[in-house]
């Protein structure tokens, strides 16, 4: 102890007690979890786990016939076959792998570019603001599976198209959002401190005015991968999205649709597969949007 | 009046507007974008020649304006020009293909919004008035299920126990312009059922939001604090202002129906607009595409502009802005 209060020592800072490391609040936070959060986290880390490593989870190979058509459930094969004599349960583990993948891919396009335009619209204002609100403006004015079908029909359905062209629709929302949240940022006197400094365009979007807006993005980000994992398997419900023989959980339902007919109920595996993932996201989102709020109980 | 006139026809000038700025994307998306339909409709092996007079035939020779104003004419006057699909003599204008789907869709969103409507609004109003009860809690956790599922995955549910389990109603939709009422509305049952369930959900959330958030307001307080009974603060203070959120809920909603259609029809092979469109992106036959996207993209535009009508009329501060 030094004689001088006011004076602050070594030894003084040796006997505070040791800084929370990040992930010792992560996981005090995780245990005062609500009992929705933890179920959603721990359906998104299953199916992460099941989509990386979907060759060594899956008893047969992605695209192997098999066994007869339409097999039933339980001996070699837990959940039968599908119409062409593939093992349903292996399809349903590398249908993690593709269809996550694409989705978040997509979404992760979606934000880059929705982001960027957004940021640039704030910070630049003026005309560029104008033109991209308008241009935003009549893009959101059609609904997006309907503008969606009309792209596809003239490029025609393939991975590449369909990831390019939800991406771009969906960023409509993303621009909205993030220039929503920046405008709050962009008047603030730290962005016009270094914008006297001389620093780059650049430089203020990402490392001035996105640093105090990522909570909200980041929050959005899993609703929109919702809403575009939504879209995507409904395109390749329709036929029109993901090409077989790829496996997919929206195709996997199409494939299969038939046997509901005789009371079987395979095809509802990959809807609900679908549906648990987003039922869980949404858990998760709306767990970290309380957190980042304050707001409490 | 007059200020509400000047507001509606202003409102539905822009709304012309928009949809004639997006008749120009979806028309001019066709010329700007790399797409090879051409062989996909003729096939790999199509000489040029043949090409050549297909595009002759079809008019994708002419240049690109000059196609977009015979297009956009036509449409305005009521004709979508003519499908790929037509060979030789034989003309299968878009229109007829489009009508009787039309009615058939048409029959299917009335159908699912008569029930969804007054159902969303009593169970959305009931949750924000009991709002953190356990019917709030079960009602919220089985929409939020609900919004979260792709519409097919509902639709199977249904048909799984309401036509194969217990076959109350049909699986496949099937109708056709003779089939009496009766019969229709057994066969468009579980279609309808499918959007009413995704609606419904979607639009019990939003009547909660809306409510709750005006329940909260100051002058609800005050006019409980004067001692006003519950039900005259829903009946009369209440609810004159909540009819513009509410009417916007419905509005976005009946909207959202439009893509939920699309799905819904596919899954029963109901015999609507949103399964033409299906085939005929599949078939790559782009002007059926067009003429679908046209009326689905007026369709929601309309609504939405219905939406913002409304809010504005019953809402003076918004028919007089400063």
């Amino acid at each position: 102890m030094s004689a001088d209060p006011a004076v602050i020592t070594s030894a003084d800072v040796a006997s505070l007690p040791p800084r929370k490391r990040w992930w010792e609040t992560a996981l005090r936070e995780l245990r005062r979890a609500p009992i929705t959060a933890k179920f959603g986290l721990l359906a998104v880390v299953t199916y992460m786990l099941c989509g990386v490593f979907a060759p060594w989870v899956a008893p047969y190979p992605e695209n192997e016939l098999v066994g007869p058509l339409y097999a039933p459930w339980g001996g070699q094969f837990l959940l039968g076959t599908d119409q062409l004599g593939r093992d349903m349960l292996s399809r349903l583990v590398f249908g993690a792998r593709n269809t996550i993948g694409i989705a978040v891919l997509t979404t992760a396009v979606s934000f880059f570019l929705g982001g960027m335009l957004g940021l640039l619209a704030t910070v630049l204002g003026g005309w560029v603001d104008q033109l991209l609100g308008r241009a935003v403006d009549v893009l959101m004015a059609i609904p997006q599976l309907i503008f969606a079908l009309v792209l596809l029909s003239i490029v025609g359905p393939s991975m590449i198209n369909l990831i390019l062209i939800i991406a771009v629709l969906d960023s409509t929302r993303v621009f909205r959002l993030t220039r929503a949240v920046a405008m709050n940022v962009v008047v603030l006197d730290f962005v016009e401190a270094a914008k006297l400094q001389g620093e780059k365009l650049g430089w203020i979007m990402a490392r001035e005015i996105l640093p105090n807006i990522l909570p909200p993005l980041a929050a959005e980000f899993g609703l929109r991968f919702c809403f575009v994992f939504l879209t995507i398997s409904a395109l390749s419900f329709l036929g029109l999205g993901i090409q077989p023989p790829t496996a997919d959980w929206g195709s996997m339902v199409r494939e299969n649709a038939t046997l509901i007919n005789y009371g079987n109920i395979t095809p509802l595996l990959p809807a609900g597969a679908i549906a648990l993932l987003t039922v869980a996201v949404n858990f998760v989102v709306d767990w970290f949007l309380h957190k980042t709020s304050g707001l409490k109980e | 009046m007059n200020a509400l006139l000047r507001m509606v026809l202003k409102r539905l000038g822009l709304g012309v507007i928009t949809l004639f700025v997006v008749s120009l994307i979806i028309f001019s998306a066709v010329t700007m974008l790399p797409g090879d339909f051409t062989k996909a409709m003729l096939g790999q092996s199509a000489t040029p020649d043949t090409v050549a007079a297909w595009q002759k035939e079809v008019g994708l020779d002419r240049p690109p304006v000059e196609r977009y104003i015979h297009w956009i004419g036509g449409v305005v006057r009521g004709d979508f020009g003519v499908s790929f699909a037509s060979k030789g003599g034989q003309q299968r204008t878009v229109v007829s293909l489009i009508a009787p789907r039309l009615e058939n869709t048409f029959f299917l969103a009335s159908f699912a919004a008569i029930i969804a409507v007054p159902l969303a609004l009593v169970l959305g109003l009931l949750a924000a008035l009991y709002r953190y009860s356990l019917y709030d809690r079960i009602v919220n956790l089985l929409a939020l299920t609900a919004v979260s599922s792709p519409e097919f995955f509902l639709a199977y549910i249904l048909m799984l126990f309401l036509a194969v389990k217990f076959p109350i109603f049909y699986s496949l939709g099937t109708v056709s312009a003779t089939t009496p009422l009766d019969e229709r509305l057994l066969r468009a049952a579980l279609p309808a059922l499918t959007l009413v369930l995704v609606i419904v959900a979607q639009m019990m959330r939003m009547t909660r939001a809306a409510v709750i958030n005006l329940l909260s307001s100051p002058y609800i307080e005050m006019a409980r604090l004067k001692g006003a009974s519950p039900r005259d603060i829903v009946l009369h203070h209440a609810l004159p202002n909540a009819w513009a959120p509410i009417a916007t809920v419905i509005a976005l909603n009946l909207a959202y129906l439009i893509v939920g259609v699309v799905v819904v029809e596919v899954v029963f092979v109901y015999p609507g607009i949103g399964q033409l469109m299906v085939d005929a992106v599949s078939k790559r036959d782009i002007p059926v595409v067009q003429g679908c996207a046209i009326i689905f993209a007026a369709t929601y535009i309309l609504l939405n502009l219905l939406a913002d009508i409304v809010s504005i009329a019953t809402n003076p501060r918004l028919l007089h802005p400063r």
